[in-house]
């Protein structure tokens, strides 16, 4: 007996998580097979699950709708400078609450924690205001500057280097004379890089995923994020479903496509970020 | 002291600084600032775009509770927490199990469902919107196929409700999940071994043993969905195709949430005083809602 009768999986396990996964891939299959079809083709009364020939002709209006290579690109900057920055400001400050010694280092690090439960989205209405004030109305760094380094980030990277950088490497590194910049590029940074580029791709995926502050701070008539850009193709006069999912299923595709590159290593980051109980 | 080790020294003291500096600017400015900024404008009569016109103290708080639109969207937020939240941390928690145990393809199964979460909540919004059309939509054509007549989901208060937390829970599911899973690998085997023994049946173990191992990370995801839930705000702004530029959540209001009339009342109307105060009300809900969760969790997670 033992274990086994707990950890072993009959059919019914199985079954269970098969339409489980039906269930998480079927939206996105039904964006996809609504985008190829004529908008007229949504008429019928029992829909069907069979692709139509229209995707082409979909997309071709989802681009002369709104600048949609555009929105793309704009996104692309965006989530890229995030990334890139997150992974590097992170890593460092993550490096220096792991693994160097200072004066109150514990507690501020116990304050980058904490300001997680802030709820930064309700300070929008300043938040709107001091980018007035600064000329940043519309511009992609409004979108940018506020997220080029967060909590999670240090949060994550302080684990990878307790993990991953072994005291000794650093203190030989600084006794054979070393400065603190020199230990972190050429000790630190090169032991902690898959969990390094794991936490870019999740702060890529947050960037290019985000609606709510695009949509204050960025004009949609003019050049904004992909999101953005989608919920112009969303607030016609009268629905057009095909148009809708088209941009929809553009816009799903750079992040999926990661995910599917990177999923054995994306899920054992989560799996090894959460809280142990 | 040479310079050399001088600089060594003055290097070894500040630039831990120096390195974490730029998280703290970064928050300061744009976390901390406008968030506490929000509270002053709250208690003026601040136009967006004509600025400062006076102060008037607690005026935009009294108006609130007054304010019949108010009160429905902290009852629709409530309402789409509650119906989104609770089955959603119940299934994550049953899909955890069921992924804890020896399974074929691991990994394959993990990323399946952690899938839906990766996808923007935009694109999800606008995809459901189509799902639950009350013409065209497959939900409805489903319905249909058991003899049910098709529902109206954006004119009826309830199918609303129904409809935007199926897509909050299609997208957090999995995720959740994913976050138990992690936890209940880490509780000892011989803890399950010798319940065993002891003849515990599998749901007698899961209650006794699995949840209470892993009341922390129980806690940990209901602050977190509770947070996320009363910020709701895609789901239901995209829910309505057409209505995106008014943000009313339907003619009659019928899934309009707090931060939906926030962003009506600032952005729409361009009434900062009164979209700040609104701000702040949720602020305090979402509190008084995280420590009463807090409470129930940890009652239910210390059961058994």
């Amino acid at each position: 007996m033992g274990t086994k009768r707990l950890t072993r999986s009959g059919p019914v396990a199985y079954a269970v998580l098969v339409v489980v996964l039906l269930a998480s891939v079927f939206p996105l299959y039904y964006s996809f097979l609504i985008a190829s079809k004529d908008n007229s083709a949504l008429g019928d009364a029992v829909p069907s699950l069979v692709p139509g020939g229209n995707l082409f002709d979909n997309l071709t209006r989802v681009f002369d709708t709104v600048d949609f290579w555009l929105a793309m690109q704009n996104s692309l900057v965006v989530a890229g400078t995030v990334a890139i920055s997150n992974v590097v400001l992170g890593t460092l400050a993550g490096f220096a609450f792991a693994r160097l010694r200072f004066r109150g280092g514990n507690a501020l690090f116990l304050v980058v924690v904490g300001t997680s439960m802030v709820p930064t989205q309700l300070g929008v209405i300043p938040l709107y205001m001091l980018m007035s004030d600064l000329d940043w109305y519309g511009t992609l760094q409004a979108v940018i500057v506020p997220a080029l380094i967060g909590a999670f980030s240090v949060f994550w990277m302080r684990q990878a280097c307790e993990e991953s950088v072994p005291y000794e490497l650093v203190e030989a590194a600084r006794v054979d004379g070393c400065s603190v910049l020199k230990t972190f590029w050429h000790v630190a940074f090169p032991a902690v890089r898959p969990q390094a580029a794991v936490m870019g791709m999740f702060t890529f995926m947050t960037a290019w995923n985000d609606f709510f502050w695009p949509l204050i701070v960025l004009d949609p008539n003019d050049s904004p994020t992909v999101q953005v850009a989608l919920s112009t193709l969303a607030s016609g006069y009268y629905t057009d479903y095909s148009l809708m999912l088209s941009g929809a299923s553009l816009a799903v595709l750079p992040v999926v496509a990661i995910f599917i590159l990177l999923a054995r290593q994306i899920v054992g980051g989560i799996m090894q970020g959460a809280v142990k109980g | 002291m040479s310079w050399r080790d001088k600089l060594g020294r003055l290097d070894t003291k500040y630039t831990p600084y120096l390195v974490i500096a730029p998280f703290f600017v970064v928050f300061g400015i744009f976390g901390l600032y406008p968030l506490l900024y929000t509270a002053w404008v709250s208690l003026h009569d601040w136009q967006l775009i004509d600025g400062d016109q006076g102060f008037t103290g607690l005026a935009n708080y009294t108006a609130l509770l007054s304010d019949g639109n108010f009160w429905n969207a902290l009852g629709n937020t409530v309402s789409l927490f509650l119906l989104s939240t609770v089955p959603q941390l119940f299934a994550a928690l049953g899909l955890a199990t069921l992924l804890d145990r020896g399974l074929r393809g691991r990994a394959f199964w993990r990323a399946g469902v952690l899938l839906p979460n990766v996808i923007s909540v935009a694109a999800v919004a606008l995809v459901f919107a189509q799902l639950f059309g009350r013409d065209f939509g497959i939900v409805n054509a489903l319905l249909g196929f058991v003899g049910i007549d098709p529902v109206d989901w954006r004119a009826e208060t309830w199918a609303s409700h129904l409809a935007i937390s199926s897509m909050v829970m299609w997208r957090w599911t999995g995720y959740n999940a994913l976050i138990y899973l992690a936890a209940m690998q880490s509780v000892p085997k011989d803890m399950y071994e010798s319940a065993m023994l002891d003849g515990a049946s599998r749901r007698r173990v899961f209650w006794s043993i699995t949840v209470p191992s892993i009341r922390p990370t129980i806690l940990f995801t209901v602050i977190v969905s509770t947070i996320g839930g009363m910020q709701l705000f895609v789901e239901p702004q995209l829910f309505d195709p057409g209505g995106t530029a008014t943000g009313t959540g339907g003619d009659d209001r019928q899934f309009q949430t707090l931060v939906m009339y926030l962003y009506e009342k600032g952005f729409r109307l361009f009434d900062a005083g009164y979209s700040s105060a609104i701000a702040w009300v949720l602020f305090l809900v979402i509190l008084v809602v995280a420590v009463v969760n807090f409470a129930v969790a940890r009652r239910i997670a210390s059961k058994g």
